[in-house]
Formats: structure tokens, C-alpha cells, sequence
């Protein structure tokens, strides 16, 4: 690459190729409807997940006027423009993207945190991805809840969603209601190209609640939503830890939910891997008696 | 012309007496011999009296005798065809219905000319989520996919699901209490037809995630395991 001057706009820029066109970068949202499912969370794994497996990639937090993203990822005190500042043309994107300290694949855009959903101009927003398209393989959008104009504008570029699920019936009904907003207001469903290409992540999963009955086991979450199932991401202390210390979970390698990340990523780059951390763990007796690790 | 569901189209056999051949008296005599064969099928039997190639029966009272006349062989007289506009107006007084002209053998029945045009079912093969509503207006609605809890299926005719019905099915929305509701798998919030519903919690416990159909008997929503 170095040998070369006459760099193509549309050449790929990370060593595999992103799906669909050949140089055409993939947009990801994140969402799932209810709030605090780890919408936010996936989405820093996910992104730090692509880099690690060597595909240039930004995630973008569309929740304006609630940012975390910047926390999750540890870049809290280097955010000068955001997200908003470029729509409005008052920096430029380079401004705005901060470099993750941990991967040079990994970018992170901020949003604002004194604007409101409002803001999110989808002519602006527009403009915007088409000009990350250009630098990234992979756009990651974390979106807010609710199903409002924040959230509706998060999905409109969406090539794939990853729908985050607790295993409850209130965000499973919450998915439901999103999956069917994806197949009827994204941008692909308004110009009639092929569907957002949709998967289900379960988070916060406890085999042991499920084998119980207090929580909906994997089968009966993939038999209502009926679309692939890309992870089961199990409840783990290693999660708000990771959140708290600013570090995806993924960095984390003995995470069970790091390491169900890793899996997912895989999976979602077109790997078949055994799906983990779905069977009650067998405690041993210590652990019974002094907690998990 | 049809005014909604108060009038219907309908295809009957009528026989047809031409007017001409009354005058012989043989034939009167040939036809009471043929009712006397079958008088089952004869009793009552409506008659329309063709006027093709008739001059007379410009007067109410022609009409009467010939009424009376052939409600003496059991047939029962209910209008002419092939009428001249003197002819029709007569035929009318008498209190009788014109038939299409030219139909000779089978006329239709007044009304309208065609049924009612038949519209396709309307057919969804995606699953329908939760917070979305499909409404199959005039028609059938078909779902070959599961029905989320949330989402709701309007159809003013019947309703099918082979999958699982989790929301809300409305069938007959119209007001037709013939339409149905056929599922293969009953877990519906609310089922409906015509206007009668019931909600989950009513839904007899034995139906419960059976494939089912359901249909309004005695005006009661009636749920029957496949």
C-alpha cells in the first residue's frame, strides 16, 4: 500500500473486505427498543471486537444528550467537537473522530451531551455517513432507546442490526416491536432494496435463572422474534466493571462475556462457532461458598 | 344499486311459458300431464311468461287470468319477458317482475347483473411484529408467518395463520359473522368477529397453543380444536 500514491477512494481499506459491494463500508446499528439492555455495551465490544479482527472501525453514540459511549470507552476527557458539531458544519469529522489509545483500527465519535435528539438533522446525519463510509469498513451506531427520533434515526442507514435482548418479556416484546420498525422505516425498506440484515444478542443471560423458570431460555427468545441468533452474552460481573474502568468488554479475556463477544464478532464475520456460556455452570463447592470469581 | 349486504345477487332456475303457445289447448293439457308426472318439483314452482311474438296481454286482467290460470297447475306466475313497453306496463300493474329480454331458458334473477366481484385474500408472509397492523379490507387476510404479541390482524373477511397468533385477529371486521378465524396456533391477546370478542384470559384453557378455528355460533365466538 505504501508503494502506492494514487490511492482509490473506493479501494478497502482494512486487510478483509466488508460485506456487500466491494469497499463499501457496512453500517451496524445497535439497538433494541428498552433501555438498559447493554445496547451501549455491545456496542463498544463490538466495535473494539471488528478492530481487533483487523477492520477499521468507528462507533458513533446517536443517544445526544445522554452520552456513555465516551465513558465505555474510556475517552470521556478527550472529546472536543461531536457528533452534532459536525452535522451542523461546525467541525470537521476528523475533528470529531477520536482514536481508541488501545487499537489503531478503533474510532470513536462522540455525541453531545447539552443538545437533544432534535438535533439529529437526517440530512446532516446523511452527509456524515457517506463521508465515514469512506474511511471505515465497519459504522457502528449505538442507538438510543425508545423508538422516537433518535432511535428512528440510528436504524435509517442500517445494513445489519444486531437487536440487544434481555431475557424478559418486556424487551423481547420491545425487539419485536423494533425489528418491525427496521423492516418498515429504514432506509432500505423506503427505497425498496433488500432487508436490514437482522440479528438477535441475547445479554444478561443466566443459565441458572432460566434452568429456575425466571428468565426465558434462548429457544423460546429465538422462537418469538424468529431471526438468527448471533450471541448469548451471560450475566457477568466483568461487564460493569469493564463500563466503570472504561474498557470494552472484550479486552477482557477472562470475561466469559468478553470471550461470548469475541464469539459473536465471529459469528457476525460469517464464522460458525458453538454457542458457550448457555448451560447452568456446575459450581464447585468453594465457589458456592465464596462467590464467582 | 346494492346497497351493502341488504341485497344479494342471486342465480335461480325459473321455467319459462311462452305466451303464444297458451292459446292452443293442447298445451295446457300436455303441461298438466307433465306436472302430474313430477309434482313435486312443480309445486309452486315460479313461472315467467315470455310475450315474444304476442300482440295482446296489453291489459292488467290478461295477465290475472293467466295467473290464475297457471295457479291452477300448482306454478306460481312472477313476470314476463320479451315485453313490448305496453306490454310491460300492464305486466307491471298486474304486479309481475320483467326479466332480462333475452334470456330464453334460464333468465336471470332480477338484481344485480354479476355476484359480487370476489377479491383476493390479502397474503403476509413476514412475521408481523409487535406494534404493526395488517388490515385485509373487503378480503381474506393469510399469514404464513407467527403473529407477535402487540401486533394486530384486521380482515373483513376470515383470518388464517399457520404459524402462531399471538396478537389480535379481528375478522368480519365489517360486520360479517360468517367470517372465521383459523390459526395454528392459538395464543392470541384478543380474538374477534363481527364485533364479538374475547380476550386471552377468556380463551378456554384447553385451546391454549392448539391449532384451532373459531367461528360465532348463536351469536357466541365459538373456539374448536383442529
Amino acid at each position: 500500500m505504501a508503494a502506492e500514491t494514487d490511492l482509490k477512494k473506493d479501494a478497502p481499506i482494512g486487510p478483509a473486505k466488508a460485506g456487500g459491494e466491494a469497499g463499501l463500508a457496512k453500517v451496524i446499528v445497535i439497538t433494541s427498543g428498552k433501555g438498559g439492555v447493554g445496547k451501549t455495551t455491545t456496542s463498544a465490544a463490538f466495535a473494539a471486537g471488528l478492530a481487533l479482527r483487523g477492520h477499521k472501525t468507528v462507533v458513533i453514540d446517536f443517544d445526544v444528550g445522554l452520552r456513555n459511549l465516551d465513558l465505555v470507552m474510556g475517552c470521556e476527557r478527550r472529546v472536543v467537537f461531536d457528533f452534532i458539531n459536525v452535522i451542523n458544519g461546525d467541525a470537521n469529522l476528523n475533528q470529531a473522530l477520536i482514536k481508541d489509545k488501545r487499537h489503531d483500527n478503533l474510532f470513536i465519535f462522540p455525541t453531545s451531551q447539552t443538545r437533544d435528539k432534535n438535533a439529529l438533522k437526517r440530512e446532516g446525519v446523511e452527509r456524515v455517513m457517506e463521508e465515514l463510509k469512506q474511511q471505515f469498513e465497519y459504522i457502528i451506531c449505538d442507538s438510543p432507546a425508545g423508538i422516537e427520533h433518535g432511535a428512528i434515526t440510528a436504524l435509517y442507514f442500517a445494513d445489519s442490526a444486531i437487536i440487544v435482548t434481555n431475557p424478559e418479556v418486556s424487551s423481547v416484546r420491545d425487539s419485536d416491536r423494533i425489528i418491525g420498525i427496521l423492516a418498515s422505516r429504514s432506509r432500505r425498506a423506503e427505497r425498496n432494496e433488500p432487508p436490514v440484515d437482522v440479528h438477535l444478542l441475547l445479554t444478561r443471560y443466566d443459565p441458572a435463572r432460566v434452568a429456575k423458570g425466571e428468565m426465558l431460555a434462548v429457544e423460546d427468545v429465538k422462537e418469538i422474534l424468529s431471526i438468527p441468533l448471533l450471541g448469548v452474552i451471560p450475566e457477568s460481573e466483568s461487564v460493569l466493571r469493564a463500563s466503570n474502568t472504561g474498557t470494552p468488554v472484550v479486552f477482557d479475556e477472562n470475561s466469559p462475556a468478553g470471550r461470548a463477544y469475541v464469539d459473536a464478532v465471529a459469528r457476525f464475520l460469517g464464522e460458525q462457532r458453538e454457542m458457550r456460556f448457555v448451560q447452568p455452570e456446575r459450581r464447585s463447592f468453594f465457589k458456592a461458598i465464596f462467590g464467582r470469581a | 344499486m346494492a346497497a351493502g349486504n341488504l341485497v344479494q345477487g342471486a342465480l335461480f332456475t325459473v321455467m319459462v311459458v311462452r305466451a303464444a303457445m297458451l292459446r292452443d289447448s293442447d298445451f295446457e293439457h300436455e303441461l298438466a300431464q307433465q306436472i302430474g308426472r313430477s309434482p313435486r318439483f312443480f309445486q309452486n314452482a315460479p313461472v315467467v311468461l315470455d310475450l315474444r311474438g304476442v300482440e295482446n296481454f296489453t291489459e292488467a286482467a290478461e295477465f290475472e287470468r293467466v295467473r290464475d290460470k297457471l295457479r291452477a297447475l300448482t306454478l306460481t306466475m312472477v313476470g314476463v319477458q320479451n315485453a313490448q313497453p305496453a306490454q310491460l306496463e300492464a305486466a307491471t300493474g298486474a304486479g309481475f317482475a320483467s326479466f332480462a329480454p333475452n334470456a330464453s331458458t334460464q333468465p336471470r334473477a332480477a338484481g344485480p347483473a354479476t355476484p359480487p366481484p370476489v377479491s383476493k385474500a390479502r397474503l403476509v408472509t413476514e412475521p408481523v411484529r409487535s406494534g404493526t397492523q395488517v388490515y385485509a379490507r373487503g378480503s381474506d387476510l393469510i399469514v404464513t408467518a407467527a403473529v407477535s404479541p402487540g401486533a394486530e390482524l384486521v380482515a373483513d373477511g376470515n383470518i388464517h395463520v399457520y404459524g402462531a397468533l399471538r396478537g389480535r385477529a379481528l375478522a368480519g371486521a365489517a360486520g360479517d359473522e360468517a367470517a372465521r378465524i383459523f390459526c395454528t396456533r392459538l395464543e392470541a391477546e384478543l380474538i374477534s368477529i363481527a364485533g364479538r370478542y374475547l380476550v386471552s384470559e377468556q380463551l378456554p384453557p384447553d385451546t391454549r397453543s392448539f391449532p384451532v378455528q373459531i367461528a360465532l355460533v348463536d351469536d357466541q365466538l365459538t373456539i374448536t380444536r383442529n
